[in-house]
């Protein structure tokens, strides 16, 4: 009977963490961390057998209290939720088993609220994908934004206004989205999202279910960082501490992605959404346009996470081109981006954390060939990371590339095919300077001998879940078929 | 006995070494013996491959799916394994040549080295054995990577500058190489390997199979050398010379033409590429480079950019042979892959000698040295008038034949290209030669041959390339297997 519950479990563990934190807490301060990464992992058990229990009987739509809808409260777990908080949960697991070490550096004494908050930005995160309900999914958006701000605000001196910003930013946001839910709600007279989903064909032309899709995706573009609505990302991803930037980044913007998914290949269905206007394709433009915008800015940064920021903006890029390609291929593609860009992203975070750790800074132009023999694994994990990140195989960002290659390809989209190519290559421009530094002598600084260096790694409770990610973008790369072959099934059309 | 494996191994013995070779840097003689070790397993590997490929056969083997469909597979052809032959038996000489040759420099970073050395034999047969293109893909990139830190050995300014220009090339190429094989997918369903080609059952507009084949001629052009996309060739010689021996005139340039044969005769097809002429585009692009790169090498003082340009022109024989889409000249090609290699490497192993022994790289500075260094100008003189192709040495054999696939086209011009190129090598090379035998030298007092683990690894090679020259067949069957590749792709074209 466990599994036709699954759906509220996985939201109610975040709930029931998010209260003992505070309550042990307050007792032991120290319990809070190992708290929180029961907490995640119990969800990302749950959420790893759910999808599993999707693969062999189906979804689940699970109504709160047995009231069912429009009543009641439903969350749905079908194939596009489940792979989604699996992902989002799994990797919060490991960073937030990474975050034990750092947080007693950045904000001694404060693990509580701080864990308290993680979880309850966790609940956000995994009840805006589960929820059956457009409004409840503004809810568990703001529940995750806001808690999203105060973790941000945490972190060096200019952290505060970079999370003010992106409150004010996101707010309007969030405003945005729910203006659009509005919008639907008068239309068709229901907020949940299967009903709606069947009666979308009567009113896909009117103007007002227009202006609600435009008004949707700005919104939701502002939380996913689609350029032009980025604005916020690079300063709130520099600023805040290491702890809350590696969990924050690789799953923030996915969640937000998740949900133009939701609108645009579900609710709506790609022919809809292009029904009046070629909505899919201006967005697959302003995914371009991302692409190579957050490329060459990451290109001309010289402090590392804010690279990785500026990086995340154009990986965001490819997941949402995908999804304007509306084929299967895309739509793999775009998945597979998703998983492999959060662990990516995870993984490059958690090494500037590790060099912030040990050496004070990662400023780029400071490092050094002494890292090499200072931080061999994290190195290492670095290199894994980032030529996946350019997307040679057999590492996972390769097949990502690969699918939307070929998605583009099926709609005789060369514009896409030519950006995927061109960021990828700008790609291996900002890395391979990175991996040159750290393993190389510095001619141009006169260096004439290789620097040496002793030992120096960071503990293993940070290290472990650097080198586990890297491993797993190699595991991914070679099992990637499994993944893209149950992506395939999930696709709508 | 099952040898379903046996090319997994092959490709696996090197990459696995890496481990041992890592573990025993503080001990340079184990660190070696683990090199050699691997070099000499993987090439036994290779052979026993070989009794199959001369009757035809093929061994394939299917991995995992790399994506839905499209399989991890390697296929040991008979092409395949006259490249790994090539490869991995040259990549015993130039394991006991490495060794001379870093410890007489004194080069640092020595396990990186010959840990990157092995990773990329593992990237070359890997290439070698690939049953479709993503396969390729996989083995091709992997030998970019792998490469680049041999590339920028010396860690100075030029050896950054020439592995940044050489990443910027080859990863364009390899993206453009996506690109194409995903094209490929697209329209034909399929990136296996097919001798007569994958486009025999797809009628395609002329101006996409014009882009289709423009992109993988841009991709593995790159590798090949061909004339303009050869810049990366002569800025990485500023690698050690073992790596410009091995590496730039046998495994990554030799993937390149393999790869070009690969696209011409088992993703286009002989048939497809005539009809829709796009072997006339390699024909002008390779004719041109043999010409070009031989006239800028003479403008070269500097010994191995001036190999390095001859490599370049060299490539194009192999290019320009298969592009001819004769049977002979398919034959000439393929059969100049391993004529080059076992000359290229003799030059490029002399020009490493030289310079670890006299600390000279310039052509201006070497009067005189065969009196000090006489078993390696003897050798050297032997690969310049192979590459000439001045009988009995290996090159003529090969180049006879490609006069004789461009007369069998009925194409004129090829042979004169090949004659005047032919005039343009014995004119580069000869004043070296010269320079060395009848010219007085200053400063040669007190200097002896370079150390044996070097000159013993030239003479072989030097050897090897008479004896091939006199019995093409003498070892390994290797013009058989020659005949037999260049045969089956006409055979199946001609139905």
């Amino acid at each position: 009977m466990i599994e036709s519950h699954l759906p509220a479990y996985i939201a109610l563990t975040f709930v029931l963490f998010s209260v003992l934190i505070p309550v042990f807490g307050l007792w032991k301060r120290e319990l809070s961390q190992p708290l929180a990464v029961i907490g995640s992992g119990v969800a990302a058990a749950f959420s790893l057998y759910g999808f599993i229990n999707y693969l062999n009987n189906g979804a689940i739509r699970y109504y709160f209290g047995g009231w069912e809808p429009p009543i009641g409260i439903e969350f749905v777990y079908d194939g596009l939720s489940g792979f989604f908080v699996l992902v989002i949960n799994a990797v919060a697991f490991f960073v937030l088993i990474y975050s034990g070490e750092p947080s007693k550096k950045e904000f001694p004494g404060k693990e509580m609220p701080y864990y308290a908050l993680a979880m309850l930005m966790m609940l956000g995160f995994n009840g805006m994908i589960l929820t059956g309900d457009l409004f409840n999914l503004y809810v568990f958006l703001e529940i995750a934004s806001l808690s999203g701000y105060a973790l941000i605000a945490i972190g060096e001196k200019p952290a505060p206004y970079a999370a003010f910003r992106y409150l004010i930013i996101g707010t309007a946001g969030g405003t945005l989205y729910l203006l659009g839910v509005g919008f639907l709600y008068t239309i068709t007279g229901t907020l949940n999202i299967i009903d709606m989903t069947a009666m979308m064909p009567m009113f896909a032309e009117s103007s007002a279910t227009v202006a609600a899709l435009i008004l949707m995706i700005v919104g939701i573009g502002v939380k996913a960082a689609l350029f032009p609505m980025h604005g916020w990302l690079p300063d709130s991803y520099t600023y805040a501490c290491t702890s809350s930037t590696a969990l924050i980044a690789p799953i923030g913007t996915k969640v937000a992605a998740y949900i133009l998914f939701r609108i645009i290949l579900w609710v709506f269905g790609i022919e809809l959404t292009d029904a009046v206007a070629p909505l899919s394709y201006v967005v697959g433009v302003l995914a371009c346009i991302g692409i190579l915008y957050g490329s060459i800015m990451a290109i001309a940064q010289s402090e590392m996470k804010r690279m990785l920021a500026y990086s995340s903006i154009s990986q965001i890029g490819y997941i949402i081109m995908g999804l304007s390609l509306a084929n299967p291929w895309g739509f793999a593609g775009a998945m597979l981006h998703v998983l492999n860009h959060a662990i990516m992203k995870a993984c490059l975070f958690m090494i500037s954390g590790n060099l912030r750790l040990k050496e004070g800074h990662s400023d780029i132009s400071r490092f050094d060939d002494s890292y090499r023999k200072k931080y061999p694994w994290t190195m290492a994990s670095f290199s894994v990371a980032a030529i996946s990140m350019v997307g040679l195989p057999p590492l996972a960002g390769f097949f990502s590339k690969w699918y939307l290659a070929l998605g583009t390809i099926d709609n005789s989209n060369w514009l896409f095919l030519a950006v995927i190519l061109i960021s990828s290559l700008l790609n291996a421009v900002y890395f391979f300077r990175i991996l040159e530094k750290v393993y190389m002598m510095d001619p141009e600084k006169g260096q004439k001998e290789p620097k040496d260096g002793t030992y120096n790694e960071v503990k293993a409770s940070m290290l472990w879940p650097t080198t586990i990610f890297a491993v797993s973008l190699i595991v991914i790369g070679f099992a990637n078929a499994v993944i893209v072959g149950i992506l395939l099934d999930i696709f709508p059309m | 006995m099952d040898l379903s494996l046996v090319p997994l191994m092959a490709i696996l013995v090197s990459l696995i070494a890496v481990v041992p070779i890592m573990l025993s840097s503080e001990k340079p003689n184990l660190r070696e013996f683990w090199t050699i070790l691997a070099a000499l397993i993987k090439f036994g590997l290779v052979l026993t491959l070989l009794p199959g490929a001369l009757e035809g056969k093929s061994v394939e083997l299917h991995l995992v799916d790399l994506a839905p469909g499209l399989p991890l597979a390697l296929k040991a052809d008979p092409f395949g394994v006259f490249f790994a032959v090539i490869a991995s038996g040259l990549w015993i000489f130039t394991s006991f040549y490495s060794i001379g040759y870093v410890r007489g420099a004194g080069e640092h970073k020595q396990t990186r080295y010959f840990a990157s050395f092995a990773v990329c034999l593992s990237a070359t047969i890997g290439i070698a054995f690939s049953a479709n293109l993503l396969t390729f893909i996989l083995f091709y990139e992997m030998l970019t990577v792998a490469t680049y830190p041999l590339v920028i050995h010396n860690e100075k300014k030029d050896g950054i500058e020439a592995g940044r220009k050489y990443l910027a090339f080859t990863l364009t190429a390899g993206l453009l190489l996506v690109a194409a094989s995903a094209l490929v997918y697209h329209y034909t369903g399929t990136i296996d390997f097919t001798p007569g080609g994958v486009f025999t059952d797809v009628e395609l507009p002329h101006t996409t199979m014009l882009v289709i084949f423009i992109l993988f001629l841009a991709a593995v052009g790159v590798k090949a050398g061909i004339m303009p996309l050869h810049g990366w060739l002569p800025a990485a010689m500023a690698a050690p010379t073992p790596v410009s021996a091995l590496l730039h005139a046998v495994a990554v340039v030799k993937s390149g033409v393999f790869a070009v044969t690969r696209v011409v005769g088992f993703v286009f097809g002989v048939d497809v590429m005539g009809d829709y002429g796009l072997n006339d585009i390699l024909i002008v692009l390779s004719g041109a480079t043999i010409i070009l790169a031989s006239l800028i090498a003479f403008a070269q003082d500097n010994l191995k950019q001036r190999l390095a340009y001859s490599t370049v022109a060299h490539l194009s024989y192999i290019v320009l042979g298969v592009a001819l889409l004769t049977p002979f000249g398919m034959q000439g090609g393929i059969m100049h892959i391993a004529a080059h290699a076992t000359l290229k490497i003799t030059l490029f192993f002399c020009a490493g000698a030289i310079y670890v022994n006299l600390k000279r790289k310039n052509i201006s500075n070497l009067n005189g040295i065969a009196k000090v260094m006489p078993w390696t100008m003897g050798a050297f003189t032997i690969g310049s008038m192979g590459l000439a192709g001045i009988p009995p040495i290996n090159g003529f054999f090969s180049k006879w034949t490609l006069a004789l696939g461009s007369l069998e086209g009925e194409m004129v011009i090829p042979v004169i290209i090949l004659v005047v190129s032919g005039l343009l090598n014995v004119g580069y090379f000869f004043p070296i030669i010269y320079r060395a035998y009848f010219k007085p030298g200053e400063g040669l007092e007190g200097y002896g041959e370079a150390s044996p683990l070097m000159v013993v690894p030239i003479m072989v090679t030097a050897v090897l390339s008479v004896l091939f020259g006199l019995f093409p067949n003498l070892f390994f069957g290797l013009y058989d297997l020659a005949v037999d590749v260049s045969l089956s792709l006409f055979n199946t074209a001609s139905p």
